[in-house]
């Protein structure tokens, strides 16, 4: 029962490494998936191949494989940065895939009719995008997203394992320090439930101001 | 519509016309371009891959040995246990937490509830670490459990959305022939939600099929732990990238088969008439967003 007291401040830096994993981690999934979900849908062929391989061979790779790969794969080739980046680049590319599909199938959600009647009003591509597409695809995609990041969130426990700091990695410290292992998972789980709790609500209250019912 | 005839497979998208004579060339030419910058991306990991010296004979000799390929093997086969019990079991898990969360009977509802919100907002590796390390179980019986207590919780979501998105007339029509509750469930909704949901179902478990992996994480002797023992044997000289170029393949080829799989099913219970009354999932996992309408 004591354990949260006496250690917050481990529990508090632990609770950190996760929450800045899940935003970074975030953020490069966002961008990558954009990126990637332009490439599924550019009129060039070679773009498309590349952003099918790239979520199909992403989808099925389990994510521990990819950690064990990057965080002890890359340094072979020269390439040495602190563990907390490669965690950052494995959840990252790997929840890419599922926020490029998310998109993608919200992009697909909107009827041709409305691309098409904007072209004839005689809008460019970007402005068809930006202003036409784009915002009734958001719309659709608040839901897939907000469970994407959840996932994410919950995936940043295996960096722990790596030895990143983060939430579940401070039970080896704790335990090692004699106290209560069951007492201490009740607060790790605590940490992830107020986590994922606040990702979920932040994504209901936009699913609330911008989501449609359909 | 001529447009159309000419080039089958291109279809106009909200976002381009079918491109015309001009822009189709332009296309092709952006297709070069970018082929090229693939390949050349392709050919500087190649080099690279050759310029630490991840090619060398003694690197890849271990996989000729016999006692190194059934290490592999025994870590497949174990990666595969693991994924058969978890299935089964959260299989059943799921069903019995659906049926919970369907009950009229209000405790069991919000036991069923707590339960299900509750594992599907944890970390799956949290709940395995808590078996295996508080709870001192063996690697396989944690990974399995934590495995079950997980994918039973989104199995019981996707159960009860299949049910509840057959068509209200089966249910009413059931009724009216005098069916009882659990008949009702048993005979009409229930056969009619696993088809629907099966896609679904199937992208859950190759869900399960990765996670085996966490095993790695608690010394289950799975496939990434046999990787593992090779690739930090000194007598091969650390054949690290040559295990993850035989492992990967494998781990990713037999997920890709079972997503391929949970797509074909979802193909082919579409053209099924026995799924007229209600609408089959897409191939794809189950969410875990807690409260989301639908």
């Amino acid at each position: 029962m004591y354990v949260l007291t006496e250690n917050f401040s481990l529990y508090w830096q632990g609770f950190l490494g996760t929450v800045q994993l899940t935003v970074y981690a975030s953020l490069l999934a966002l961008v990558l998936g954009f990126v990637m979900a332009s490439f599924r849908v550019a009129p060039v062929g070679s773009f498309r191949v590349f952003g099918t391989v790239w979520v199909t061979v992403l989808r099925n790779t389990p994510l521990t494989l990819l950690f064990f790969a990057v965080l002890l794969g890359l340094p072979r080739f020269g390439l040495v940065l602190p563990f907390q980046v490669f965690a950052v680049l494995a959840l990252g590319c790997y929840t890419s895939a599922f926020i490029c599909e998310a998109l993608r199938s919200g992009i697909n959600t909107v009827p041709k009719g409305q691309g098409e009647a904007s072209r004839s009003l005689g809008m460019t591509f970007t402005q068809t995008l930006g202003s036409v597409v784009l915002p009734q695809a958001f719309r659709s995609v608040i839901p897939p997203i907000g469970s994407t990041l959840i996932a994410l969130a919950k995936n940043s426990a295996i960096a722990g394992a790596f030895s990143v700091t983060e939430l579940l990695g401070t039970y080896k410290t704790l335990s090692e320090l004699g106290y209560n292992i069951i007492w201490t998972f009740v607060w790790i789980a605590v940490g992830y439930l107020i986590i994922t709790l606040s990702i979920s609500a932040l994504f209901n209250v936009l699913e609330k101001r911008w989501g449609i019912t359909r | 519509m001529t447009a159309h005839a000419l080039h089958g497979d291109l279809e106009s998208t909200a976002l381009y016309d079918l491109p015309g004579p001009r822009t189709r060339r332009r296309h092709f030419l952006y297709g070069i371009a970018s082929t090229v910058v693939i390949l050349g991306l392709l050919a500087w990991l190649l080099y690279l891959l050759f310029d630490t010296e991840q090619f060398t004979a003694a690197k890849w000799s271990p996989f000729t040995y016999k006692g190194i390929q059934e290490l592999l093997l025994r870590g497949l086969g174990n990666t595969l246990k693991a994924f058969l019990y978890a299935s089964v079991f959260s299989l059943v898990l799921g069903t019995v937490l659906a049926a919970g969360r369907l009950s009229v009977h209000r405790p069991v509802h919000w036991a069923a509830t707590l339960c299900v919100e509750f594992f599907r907002a944890m970390p799956v590796l949290v709940m395995i670490f808590f078996i295996f390390i508080a709870l001192k179980v063996q690697p396989l019986p944690a990974l399995v459990a934590g495995l079950t207590l997980y994918n039973g919780s989104v199995l019981a979501e996707v159960f009860r959305t299949g049910i509840n998105s057959v068509d209200r007339g089966q249910r009413e029509a059931a009724y009216a022939l005098g069916m009882r509750k659990t008949q009702v469930m048993t005979f009409v909704l229930a056969p009619q939600a696993v088809r629907a949901m099966l896609p679904t179902i199937i992208s859950q478990l190759v869900v399960a099929l990765k996670d085996t992996s966490l095993g790695y994480l608690i010394t289950y002797e799975e496939f990434l732990h046999a990787g593992k023992l090779i690739a930090s044997n000194l007598d091969y000289d650390l054949p690290f990238i040559p295990v993850v170029m035989i492992i990967s393949p494998i781990y990713i080829g037999m997920c890709m088969l079972l997503s391929w799989f949970a797509g074909w099913v979802a193909r082919f219970e579409r053209s099924s008439p026995k799924t007229e009354a209600v609408d089959v999932a897409e191939a794809g996992p189950g969410t875990v967003l807690p409260g989301e309408p639908r």
